[in-house]
């Protein structure tokens, strides 16, 4: 929050003396303001919140990708010498009943996990949005359309739509990404579009229409903007639920297939013996709650960032208005 | 002896807003206290602190004594036994102050039972009873009824029957009027007047309306910046204001019998998380000295009957002009006679039906005509639900109407292409009543203002100068541009609005309630601003607004709608000296005026019943039902044309800019 108050003071700096045209004509910019994205980069950049998170998720980045090039065992190896081998100097995190090496599997694994995560959440939150804002926004047939195909794919059994189509995934697990992104945005679809119904009727968005501004102008500027925190929230939790379909798919065979892995699989796979054998679970677990946590972080800050309602400084509460009613016709 | 007696009570609300700094009065029985005080002044902070129902985390401090007996620093629970037996509270939104799954009876029948212990049986006698004293009609059977059914101003008598039940020694009214329309307000004043006679309670009338406390209070006290600044017998305050902030909000109220232009109060109201140390007008006062800017200034007695100001520079409030100027009339000569001026927009027989399950229809707008001319502004005026606002939604959608038609420049909505409706956009833009919710709150000033400017296809790089002569325009400062519409005050959200309405330079300009959202001393700048716009821009404006008051300031031309119709239009100016429709007659009759003498000796309650409601069918005159004229009708063939005959517009002479849809207007000329 902190970094919002720094940056706006920044910006209000340039701008108190005079408001004559004349006064600053010579520049190309007499406001001289950030644009808005600049703004929102800049805030990001003081938001702690935001920083730890992306932080995090980049150290957690790197501990995957670097992982493999550290470790003396690769993900595939079978040591005959140590089964279901507790935390050593040798396997930094165990070792497996098949003596594979855990921390090589779990790095393995989170390679996969986080592209899938972060990738599934945002295409699936990506989807609800448009879909949801372009249906609530433009109503009539193009809303019962989509909504029509919206209640369509929730009825469909997803698992085994996925099961069907699993030959043609094969091997190549990226393909899981726009497959689960597939069945998982139509609840949210179905949110955004309710709430854009009551957001189109605010008379910023009908100011907006008066003015001229086109429908896509219209959805991208006021509509989705507005509904930024549902969506940040959506995307945060699509993460972590993401990583588990993906499990769940793999359990069955039908998602990353031994002897490659996932954070899903090994958890799955780790969480019956759990108690007595915590490495094989514990360090695969750890690992996904790591990465909720960063995204969460992220996520919250991103929401902060966005938000220019100010919460805790300076900024005196907003003026209670009298108004009479609003805007269209009687229900 | 007093009943209610407060002294120096302080509120803050977390982390640090100091809503209610030091304020002492007190009421006696039978007594109305008007506390009257624009937004963020603390009255409501203060009516809550009073009945012990400040926000969690609110710090009240100082004392509140209801018959001798100290409020504050009570539990709650010991509160609530106080609460509707020994003060009651009248709340500003009835709907939400009401359950909506039980009966209005079984609500009234519970308070009393609660708290005088009396059966069921006996409670239910006496909440018909109350029923009857606020004047529901057919009391026994509406008591049966949920709140849902009963109209705005019937529920708000629903909830001062409520207040009243258990004859409290002190009654709290927080804009019991509030969104009521004026013929509406008039009657509540008057339940308000017969709760207070039965009762013999001491009222605490809280409101931001001088007109209503004018008729209404004994004894007014005024606050701002969360102090009283003056407290005066309602008379001795209207006449004699000593404390310049008083004087500036009498002069800012805009006036239905158009006796002085209303004067705006530069600057906006202090912030109350970091006020300044002195006193809290002195920034935006025109005869504040350096001593204001000392100390809180402490009341003074200043004239009889307990008048006491705030203020240190009394001896330049003496006289009220040299404090704040009137303004001369500026308006300019009119180019030309209204018929040689080109059209710039044309209503004929607009139809607004909404329809409604079993082939019902809600007749929003039912034939409408007007024109607007260039270099003029039409007011449209009318009570809450009478289709005025449908009648500019339909206007802005530049689509082809229901029935009738509509010319915009010369150009029929009905044939409008895409591109056409894009260009004409240009042309015709609207100016909403609440800026707040007109203004994204995503997005900042500047990037609010670009907003049309690019749609229409502005160059960027000539975007930000035409942004900073938009906002020289309105009157802002170039620093407001990095601003969010939050951290502008009230007033200056709605200039930006007329800003963006601008910005693509608009030859016709729809204003819904542009000042309906805005306190009185702001109001009266825009409407300052309004006027110089339009001047210097060559623009015609369609103003929508139901305060006749505030019309009567901007509109060259008014036209009066009742339940889809036009009943009147014609030169404003005639129109208020002379209206000749029995309802625009009854609505300017109930304009308040903040003037106590008149206001107590006009007619108490000049339209009975309630706005009516437009999906039931008539045949006859829509306003018989609460028309005075037609009750005072003798001869049965004359009531009969009333029944019978849709009366349409008509001109009232030919010479004459005026028409009117009643049977009787020439009689009643």
């Amino acid at each position: 929050m902190s970094g919002r108050h720094v940056s706006e003071h920044g910006v209000s700096e340039h701008g108190v003396t005079g408001h004559g045209v004349g006064d600053h004509g010579v520049s190309a910019d007499p406001l001289d303001l950030p644009s808005p994205r600049a703004l929102a980069v800049r805030r990001l950049l003081h938001n702690r919140k935001a920083m730890t998170g992306l932080v995090l998720l980049g150290l957690l980045f790197l501990f995957a990708f670097a992982g493999p090039l550290v470790s003396p065992w690769g993900h595939d190896e079978v040591d005959f010498t140590a089964f279901r081998e507790p935390p050593s100097a040798e396997h930094w995190f165990g070792t497996t009943g098949s003596g594979r090496d855990v921390f090589a599997l779990t790095v393995r694994g989170m390679q996969k996990s986080l592209f899938i995560g972060l990738c599934v959440a945002v295409l699936s939150t990506g989807l609800a949005a448009v879909v949801g804002a372009v249906a609530g926004y433009a109503g009539g047939w193009i809303d019962r359309a989509l909504m029509w195909g919206v209640d369509l794919l929730l009825v469909l059994p997803w698992f085994l739509v996925v099961a069907v189509l699993s030959p043609a995934v094969g091997g190549r697990w990226p393909l899981l990404i726009p497959l689960l992104a597939a069945f998982m945005w139509m609840v949210t679809a179905r949110m955004v579009r309710g709430m854009t119904l009551s957001l189109r009727h605010r008379e910023y968005v009908l100011a907006a229409r008066f003015l001229g501004v086109g429908a896509p102008r219209i959805i991208a500027r006021h509509i989705l903007p507005n509904l930024a925190s549902l969506l940040i929230v959506d995307a945060s939790l699509g993460v972590s639920v993401a990583i588990i379909a993906e499990s769940t798919l793999s359990y069955f065979g039908y998602g990353v297939r031994p002897p490659d892995t996932s954070l899903g699989t090994l958890i799955a796979d780790g969480s019956g013996t759990a108690l007595a054998y915590p490495w094989l679970f514990g360090s695969a677990a750890s690992l996904l709650v790591l990465i909720v946590v960063a995204v969460n972080l992220l996520g919250d800050g991103l929401r902060d960032v966005l938000d220019p309602t100010p919460s805790r400084h300076g900024s005196r509460p907003r003026p209670r208005l009298r108004v009479r009613r609003r805007y269209g016709g009687p229900a | 002896m007093s009943v209610l007696t407060v002294r120096d009570l302080h509120v803050t609300y977390p982390p640090d807003v100091r809503a209610v700094r030091g304020v002492s009065f007190e009421v006696g029985p039978g007594e109305v206290l008007g506390v009257v005080g624009e937004s963020g002044s603390g009255k409501t902070a203060l009516a809550l602190a009073v009945l012990g129902l400040s926000p969690a985390g609110a710090r009240v401090r100082g004392s509140v004594r209801l018959r001798g007996r100290e409020l504050v620093g009570r539990s709650d629970a010991a509160m609530s036994q106080l609460r509707g037996r020994d003060i009651a509270m009248v709340f500003q939104d009835p709907l939400s102050a009401l359950t909506p799954v039980h009966t209005v009876g079984d609500q009234i029948a519970e308070t009393i039972q609660v708290h005088a212990g009396a059966t069921r049986r006996a409670a239910r006698a006496r909440a018909v009873e109350l029923l009857e004293l606020v004047g529901i009609p057919d009391a026994p059977r509406r008591a049966r009824a949920y709140p849902h059914e009963f109209s705005g101003g019937m529920r708000r008598r629903v909830m001062i029957a409520m207040a009243i039940a258990n004859d409290p020694v002190a009654l709290v009214a927080d804009e019991p009027t509030g969104g009521l329309d004026v013929t509406v307000q008039a009657q509540i004043l008057d339940v308000l007047r017969v709760a207070r006679e039965a009762t013999g309670a001491a009222v605490l009338l809280i409101t931001h309306d001088l007109g209503v406390v004018a008729g209404a209070a004994d004894r007014v006290m005024v606050m701002y910046g969360g102090r009283a600044v003056e407290t005066a017998p309602v008379d001795q305050l209207y006449h004699r204001p000593r404390m310049p902030y008083t004087i500036g909000l009498l002069k800012s109220l805009p006036r239905a019998d158009g006796a002085v232009r209303p004067v705006p109060i530069d600057g906006a109201p202090p912030s109350a998380s970091d006020p300044p140390p002195g006193c809290p007008f002195a920034p935006r006062c025109p005869v504040s000295v350096a001593r204001c800017g000392d100390a809180l200034p402490e009341p003074v007695p200043v004239g009889p009957g307990g008048h006491r100001a705030a203020c240190v520079n009394l001896e330049a409030t003496a006289d009220l002009d040299a404090v704040f100027p009137p303004r001369t009339a500026a308006r300019p000569a009119e180019p030309a006679p209204r018929h040689r001026r080109p059209v710039v927009l044309k209503v004929e027989d607009l139809v607004r039906h909404y329809p409604q399950r079993h082939d019902e229809a809600v007749h929003a707008v039912d034939g409408v005509t007007f024109d607007v001319r260039a270099g003029e502004t039409l007011g449209l005026a009318g009570e809450s639900g009478c289709g005025k606002t449908t009648v500019l939604m339909e206007i802005l959608r530049l689509a082809r109407p229901q029935g009738g038609r509509i010319t915009v420049l010369g150009e029929d909505t009905a044939s409008l292409s895409a591109a056409d409706r894009k260009r004409l956009r240009r042309d015709l833009q609207v100016v909403f009543q609440d800026p707040f919710s007109s203004l994204d709150p995503r997005m900042r000033v500047a990037d609010i203002l670009a907003e049309p400017l690019a749609a229409h296809g502005t160059p960027k790089a000539k975007i930000p100068l035409r942004v900073q002569e938009l906002l020289g325009m309105v009157g802002l400062e170039k620093e407001h541009a990095s601003r969010y519409p939050r951290g502008l005050s009230g007033g200056q959200a709605q200039r930006v609005g007329i800003a963006r309405a601008l910005a693509l330079e608009p030859r016709l300009l729809l204003l819904d309630e542009p000042v309906a959202a805005l306190d009185v001393s702001v109001q009266a700048g825009i409407l300052e601003l309004l006027d110089e716009l339009r001047a210097r821009l060559d623009l015609s404006y369609l103003v929508v607004a139901h305060d006749l008051a505030v019309l009567r300031h901007v509109a060259d031309r008014l036209a009066v709608m009742y339940n889809g119709r036009l009943v009147e239009i014609g030169d404003a100016e005639a129109i208020y000296e002379r209206p000749v429709h029995p309802y625009t007659r009854a609505l300017l009759d109930a304009v308040p005026q903040p003037d106590p003498l008149r206001e107590r000796q006009r007619r108490r309650t000049p339209l009975q019943g309630d706005p009516p409601d437009p999906s039931a069918p008539s045949i006859g005159c829509r306003f018989l039902p609460r028309c005075p004229k037609f009750a005072s009708l003798r001869s049965a063939g004359l009531r009969r044309r009333c029944e019978t005959d849709d009366p349409s517009l008509r001109l009232l002479d030919l010479s004459v800019d005026r028409q009117v849809a009643c049977h009787h207007a020439k009689e009643a000329r």
